[in-house]
């Protein structure tokens, strides 16, 4: 059987790749994406403890699986701001969003 | 006694009336009003004045303190509470009759005096506001009601001293009456507090029972800069009455205050307001004598000084309402020095029941003399002796009535002012002889000073008054307030004063000292009189040729002894130049400055920082990521 530790260094380069992809990228798609990492990462990680810590229990699976409709949730919220953002400034870089400072 | 509120309530009442809707009226409309319920209020005031001495009377031989009525109005603790209420005693009852027979007269006198003036509804609100706030302080059953009822004829007597607000000289008139009385206000409400304060009390039955044993117990063993608590809040509270009773030096004010309207004069600053001071003295009384003592014999000197220095700059003045106004200083002056040489009990409080009377018989001379100079303005147009002359012939009603009130102050009997100046200067006599003699000395120069008045305005040479504008003799709505008033300062003399208001309220039995006191004193009054008919009553060039050797002493007189430069130095050039001007600079640089620093510094470092909200997303998260790193790694390897 794999230890556990793989998957869970798995799920740490996922994030990190994800919060690297978050910071570095200034297209509002690839952050979206890169987001998606991050949560991806965090899902396989309640699966992960489900399955080794405590296989007679359910509750990181269902927590997954919330997780997963959580995240097409947000994912359909945020593509419909973005596109309305694209709309007023014309492209989706981030670094133009700043106008609410003012 | 519930009804007694009535007297209280129906100024009160008027003055919102005729203060809120007097400018829809007819001017006619509000002055009968006004006068109407005046009128109601002297009514119930004698009825009440009637039950009290001889519906309720006396209980074991002593004058009963009744308080019909008392509400809480302010809750500090339950020793502490301010309350509003009626306290009926001796002086209060009888301050009542003169505030209420006086100013109804004012009110009648009015009526023609003031007829045709601007403002006429909104004169009549005012005296309404000035006689409920002067009835209402002479019924205060506590201190503090008292203070607020000093505050507001403070207030009352502004507005009717700049009744003519167009009138530059009237204004700042105004002014200097409203800061100099608050200014000594202050020292009455240190006064007031540090009473308080040791006694823990404001009522006046209990701080002056028992010999005003409370005062002295609560603050045995309590002194400042050699002087006990006690003396310091009697002190504190005389200053207050010395500044609303125009005792030096705080007198400066009350000259100018002439600036009103005359009936207005009679009223607020020769009959009523100007003797709170003696009455709250009068109140106190009690603890005055028995816990300060040193305080009752400094009260006798500033009043004995005052008397005679307002006699001495009244001989000089030649502005009618002025002499009027420096006499009434000098009377007051009486009435403290009288106080002050008082003792408690039986004959020797002759001095207490001696201030009470002259202050009766003073309202009603002091009042007629006013309203009879105000009769003469009025026919003559001006405030100066040079402008009047002769005018007995023209005006005999008001000649009579002025005579009478002359004759009344300068003390000859059996005129009123005879008996109670009289039984001052006994008082006097058994205490102090100084006093007793410069009393004496004063009573002549009011004698010359009442009847040079009266010589240069209805005999002496007859002056060129416009042609088409011969003197008359006033309407009768102004004669016959004249007239009552004479009565009065005729008769009022005969009332047996011991029986009613003594200062422990058991009445006793006081003679004229015709020997010691009443000669000497008709002797030097009937002097003065004399001196003043030879100087005046033809015209000559005495008086000239003797103002011109005194030389520079006459023009100090004449110049109130620069009292009123002598002020304006201090307040401008010491206090404005030498104390604000410092404080100022202070609370400006240092106190604002502060404040402005911590702003500044404030902003200086938001403006640094504020870099940081950029509204670049991914900064923050940048941010917060190494954010919760680091407090990751602290947790871990702490």
């Amino acid at each position: 059987m794999i230890k556990m530790e793989y998957y869970l260094i798995i799920s740490i380069l996922m994030f990190f790749i994800g919060i690297y992809g978050f910071i570095s990228r200034r297209n509002m798609l690839a952050m979206l994406i890169s987001l998606e990492l991050v949560l991806n990462a965090v899902e396989i990680n309640f699966a992960v403890f489900n399955r080794y810590l405590f296989p007679e229990r359910m509750e990181g699976l269902f927590f997954t699986l919330f997780g997963i409709a959580i995240t097409a949730a947000e994912t359909a919220v945020a593509i419909a701001i973005i596109i309305n953002a694209y709309r007023s400034i014309g492209n989706v870089n981030v670094t133009k969003l700043n106008k609410l400072k003012d | 006694m519930e009804y007694s509120l009535l007297i209280i309530i129906t100024p009160l009442l008027l003055f919102l009336l005729l203060g809120l809707s007097g400018m829809k009226m007819k001017p006619g409309m509000a002055g009968i009003i006004g006068t109407a319920g005046m009128g109601f209020s002297t009514l119930i005031s004698y009825i009440v004045a009637y039950n009290y001495f001889f519906g309720i009377g006396q209980t074991d031989g002593a004058w009963a303190t009744i308080i019909p009525f008392n509400v809480e109005w302010l809750h500090f603790t339950d020793n502490l509470h301010i309350d509003l209420g009626i306290l009926l005693d001796p002086i209060s009852v009888m301050m009542l009759l003169v505030i209420t027979t006086v100013s109804l007269m004012v009110h009648i006198y009015s009526l023609g005096y003031m007829h045709g003036e601007k403002g006429f509804q909104r004169y009549y609100a005012f005296l309404s506001l000035f006689s409920f706030s002067m009835l209402g302080l002479v019924v205060a059953t506590n201190i503090f009601q008292m203070y607020i009822f000093w505050e507001l004829v403070g207030v009352s007597s502004y507005l009717l001293i700049g009744f003519y607000y167009t009138k530059p000289s009237a204004v700042s008139a105004s002014k200097k009456a409203f800061i100099v009385t608050r200014f000594a206000d202050l020292g009455f409400l240190v006064g007031i507090l540090l009473l308080s304060f040791y006694t823990g009390t404001f009522d006046f039955a209990q701080l002056t029972s028992d010999g005003a044993g409370l005062v002295v117990a609560s603050t045995a063993g309590i002194s400042f800069m050699g002087l006990s608590a006690a003396s310091w809040a009697m002190a504190l509270i005389f200053m207050g009455g010395a500044g609303k009773s125009a005792m030096f030096p705080l007198h400066i004010w009350l000259p100018d205050a002439m600036e009103g309207p005359t009936p207005v004069s009679a009223l607020i600053h020769a009959a009523t307001m100007v003797v709170a001071g003696v009455y709250l003295v009068a109140r106190l009384f009690p603890v005055y004598v028995f816990a300060t003592p040193d305080v009752l014999t400094l009260i006798a000197y500033i009043g004995t000084f005052t008397a005679l220095f307002a006699a001495v700059i009244a001989i000089t003045q030649t502005d009618i309402k002025r002499v009027l106004a420096f006499s009434t200083i000098s009377q007051i002056a009486y009435m403290m020095v009288s106080l002050g040489v008082s003792e408690y009990g039986g004959h020797d409080g002759l001095g207490y029941m001696a201030s009470m009377f002259h202050l009766f018989t003073h309202a009603f001379f002091k009042a007629l003399l006013f309203l009879g100079a105000g009769s003469v303005i009025h026919a003559v147009h001006s405030n100066e002796m040079d402008a009047m002359g002769s005018l007995r012939k023209y005006m005999p009603v008001t000649h009579i009535t002025f005579l009478i009130a002359c004759l009344a102050i300068a003390g000859i009997p059996p005129f009123s002012g005879f008996f109670s100046k009289d039984e001052i200067l006994a008082a006097c006599l058994h205490h102090d002889k100084l006093i007793f003699f410069t009393l004496l000395a004063v009573a002549g120069i009011t004698a010359f000073y009442m009847f040079r008045l009266y010589f240069n305005i209805f005999w002496g040479a007859e002056k060129s008054y416009d042609g088409h504008h011969q003197p008359h003799e006033s309407p009768l709505r102004m004669t016959v307030p004249l007239m009552i008033l004479a009565v009065f300062s005729i008769f009022t003399g005969f009332i047996p004063f011991p029986e009613f208001i003594t200062v422990d309220h058991i009445p006793f039995a006081a003679h004229i000292e015709w020997a010691t006191v009443a000669i000497p004193s008709i002797l030097v009054a009937a002097a003065g009189i004399l001196i003043a008919m030879v100087f005046y009553m033809k015209g000559s060039e005495l008086p000239s040729r003797i103002s011109r050797a005194l030389g520079g002493l006459y023009t100090a007189t004449l110049r109130k002894f620069y009292m009123d430069e002598i002020w304006m130095f201090m307040t401008k050039n010491v206090v404005f130049n030498r104390i604000c001007t410092p404080i100022a600079w202070f609370d400006r640089h240092v106190v604002d400055g502060a404040m402005n620093g911590l702003a500044w510094i404030t902003q200086k470092m938001s403006v640094s920082i504020k870099g940081l909200q950029s509204g670049q997303v991914q900064l923050y998260v940048w941010i917060y990521v190494v954010g919760s790193l680091v407090i990751a790694a602290l947790v871990l390897f702490l």
